[in-house]
């Protein structure tokens, strides 16, 4: 209630962004839904309180939200190459194509110590365990920062998948996104609900639209175990944004790695809240922006609550930026009153390779318990001549030398990566993928 | 061969010179040892010779065999032949020692288009090479230089050196830091590559780690100049008189 009056305060400010959402919403084809059918409501309400961001949030200090509020997507062109990455590995594969779920593409909906539906269909069908928490997690993550685009996402979503974990499961869940028409807007909500002791890799590559709007709502409960990989599509242009909204309980562990490469426009925010005691969670990201290949902004945000004793968090976020490109990173760690024995570590690193990039970092840390292992670094830097001189002087080329000193910038995020095949499988990806422009 | 003639160099950003006129010729199979005290140029002609960035020659040459190092960028005098141990060697967190190993390697035969060698061929050698350092597995595949003894970094610059089969190698005070075992497991590896083809520039400051590699020549240098050339007894006299004496009788 509080922050509605300091709305209604604001009221000639709110004006415009108000008729920014009206636009947004009315180019919406928005689903009626079925068991998500209140929750949707809810959202409703919410959005039309909370309004779209403008440029002068604070928390959109260093993102315009423009390309995120604008009514339709921009229309970018993309190779339709279908991504190989972690073919050789044994999976379950769920297909999404404009983010459609496609059930002739995927593999079929079951597996041991899973329970899978989508989205689209489960929705129309009615009663759902999803019900619990499509939104829930969402909802909760509001407070005390406003996430918009993750209330329209409640709102709007038109798939998803809905996973249930019951036991421990070895082989990853793979979400395979894929581009058909150039000017899709997509909306995807997925909600993973992991029961107490079971385990899940989450794999998730592709490009996902032209403009895409992804919110993951993780459940972790007692002693669970989940791990998630994102590979954003490389060399594809788009506009993204994408919120994984994790709650995790007693003993559980929640590891979240994305690598970004290329693309114009993203945001990944991850408000993880860890509710029980011995808990461990850790968010990572690698990211390689190239300015010349249109605009490359690329922000990170993050905000970890401890509320619970005794519990691990780590932020290693590694951004590469060359020819214009902007890296952004706002990390928070809040340390609520009683989380004693917290060990919380907070690392944002940019590399710059020419003198047209940034990187923007805003560190926070917010503590109120008087037992607690917080830190924070952030860095920005060239690559390191004495290294490059090691390296050229033992007859590496300049260029090779290069992705070497890269690769070696981007390691701390990569062993993220706790399973070895997966992070073999990126960094054999990503090595290739700087060999071949090492030039650019 | 080395040869260098009459190198004047300063540093790129100071007006500051540091070498005032180099003359030095190292023939094939010879070893050859530059003492002097701090600051007399040393380390800044090991610098200057594998292209380092930050000094500009401003007089002289340098040639290895028929090739004008001057002109070339560090990684084709590499491939052209030269070698450089650093004093200090840089550890590169995230790169395995085996991976980084195999890049330079493969990179100098194809910049002499020669085969790259595949990676059974490749593991065979290295581990070979390996266990006379007494290098082992876990050594090899661990990140470049890190969490590495002062030891273990300047063994590894001697396994780099016997995979890259250079015809010239400078040991940029590969003693420093190192106990006399280290500092006698090292010689061993640098002696076991000494031939004819191949020669050695060996800058320390003390004698000592000449009684493990024994130089054909020794020369003096100080203030940016080579002040006096002479054979091992040179060493003996330094390390018995300091450099005092030395630099008085040269004025």
């Amino acid at each position: 209630m509080a922050d509605t009056a300091v709305l209604a305060s604001k009221a000639p400010v709110a004006e415009k962004p108000r008729s920014v959402l009206d636009a947004r919403l009315e180019a919406l084809d928005l689903p009626r839904g079925g068991f998500t059918a209140a929750a949707r409501a809810d959202a409703a309400d919410r959005l039309n309180a909370m309004g779209l961001p403008g440029k002068r949030d604070e928390y959109w200090r260093y993102t315009d939200p423009a390309a995120f509020n604008a009514p339709t997507a921009e229309p970018l062109a993309f190779t339709s190459r279908a991504s190989t990455l972690f073919d050789e590995i044994e999976q379950l594969k769920l297909v999404f194509v404009d983010g459609r779920f496609d059930a002739d593409a995927s593999d079929a909906l079951d597996g041991e110590g899973l329970e899978i539906s989508t989205l689209a269909a489960a929705d129309a069908a009615g009663d759902h365990w999803a019900a619990d928490l499509y939104g829930k997690l969402e909802t909760a993550g509001q407070n005390p920062v406003k996430r918009p685009f993750a209330v329209l996402n409640t709102l709007a979503a038109t798939d998803g998948v809905l996973i249930r974990v019951t036991g421990k499961v070895s082989r990853p869940v793979h979400i395979l996104y894929r581009r058909e028409a150039q000017d899709a807007d997509v909306t995807i909500h997925h909600v993973i609900r992991l029961e107490e002791g079971s385990e899940l890799t989450l794999l998730e590559t592709g490009g996902i639209a032209a403009r895409s709007n992804v919110a993951i709502e993780v459940e972790v409960n007692k002693e669970a175990r989940f791990h998630h990989i994102a590979s954003k599509r490389a060399d594809d242009a788009k506009v993204g944004i994408g919120h994984v909204f994790a709650r995790v309980g007693e003993g559980a562990l929640f590891k979240s790695f994305t690598l970004s490469v290329n693309g114009s426009m993203m945001r990944n925010e991850g408000v993880i809240e860890i509710v029980g005691d011995d808990a461990v969670a850790h968010i990572a990201a690698a990211v390689l922006g190239d300015g010349t290949e249109g605009r490359f902004h690329h922000d990170d945000t993050v905000f970890i609550t401890h509320a619970a004793e005794r519990c691990e968090s780590r932020q290693v976020f590694k951004k590469v930026l060359k020819n214009g490109a902007d890296g952004i990173f706002q990390g928070k760690i809040l340390v609520k009153p009683g989380a004693q024995k917290t060990d919380g570590y907070q690392i944002s690193q940019g590399l710059l390779l020419d003198e047209g990039s940034q990187f923007l970092a805003k560190p926070e840390l917010e503590i109120y318990a008087d037992d607690v292992k917080c830190s924070h670094g952030s860095t920005t830097g060239a690559l390191d001549e004495t290294a490059m001189f090691y390296l050229r002087s033992r007859g590496v080329p300049k260029e090779q030398a290069v992705v070497l000193l890269v690769l070696s910038f981007l390691a701390d995020a990569l062993e993220e990566i706790e399973d070895d095949r997966l992070r073999d499988d990126i960094l054999t990806r990503l090595d290739e993928w700087l060999t071949s422009r090492a030039s650019a | 061969m080395l040869n260098i003639k009459n190198l004047h160099v300063k540093l790129e950003d100071e007006d500051k010179q540091i070498l005032k006129g180099v003359d030095l010729t190292v023939p094939a199979g010879e070893v050859h040892a530059i003492m002097g005290p701090n600051g007399s140029g040393k380390s800044t002609l090991s610098y200057v010779l594998s292209g380092r960035d930050g000094y500009e020659v401003t007089e002289g040459e340098a040639s290895l065999y028929d090739h004008d190092l001057l002109d070339m960028e560090p990684e084709e005098r590499a491939a052209a032949g030269l070698f450089l141990a650093f004093q200090y060697p840089v550890e590169i967190p995230g790169v395995g020692n085996l991976t980084f190993l195999r890049t330079a390697v493969n990179a100098q035969r194809k910049a002499r288009g020669e085969d790259e060698l595949s990676s059974g061929e490749f593991l065979k050698v290295v581990r070979e090479k390996a266990k006379t350092l007494q290098i082992d597995a876990d050594m090899l595949k661990r990140p470049v230089n890190v969490g590495f003894s002062g030891g273990e970094k300047k063994r590894n610059e001697i396994l780099q050196m016997a995979m890259l089969e250079p015809k010239m190698c400078i040991l940029d005070e590969t003693d420093s830091g190192l106990d006399v075992d280290a500092m006698r497991l090292v010689a061993e590896g640098v002696n076991a590559l000494r031939s004819p083809e191949r020669s050695f520039l060996v800058i320390t400051h003390y004698q000592r780690l000449l009684d493990h590699i024994k130089p054909d020549v020794v020369h003096i240098m100080s203030n940016g100049r080579i002040i006096k050339t002479g054979g091992p007894e040179l060493a003996l006299e330094v390390e018995k008189n300091g450099y005092g004496d030395l630099l008085a009788e040269v004025g």
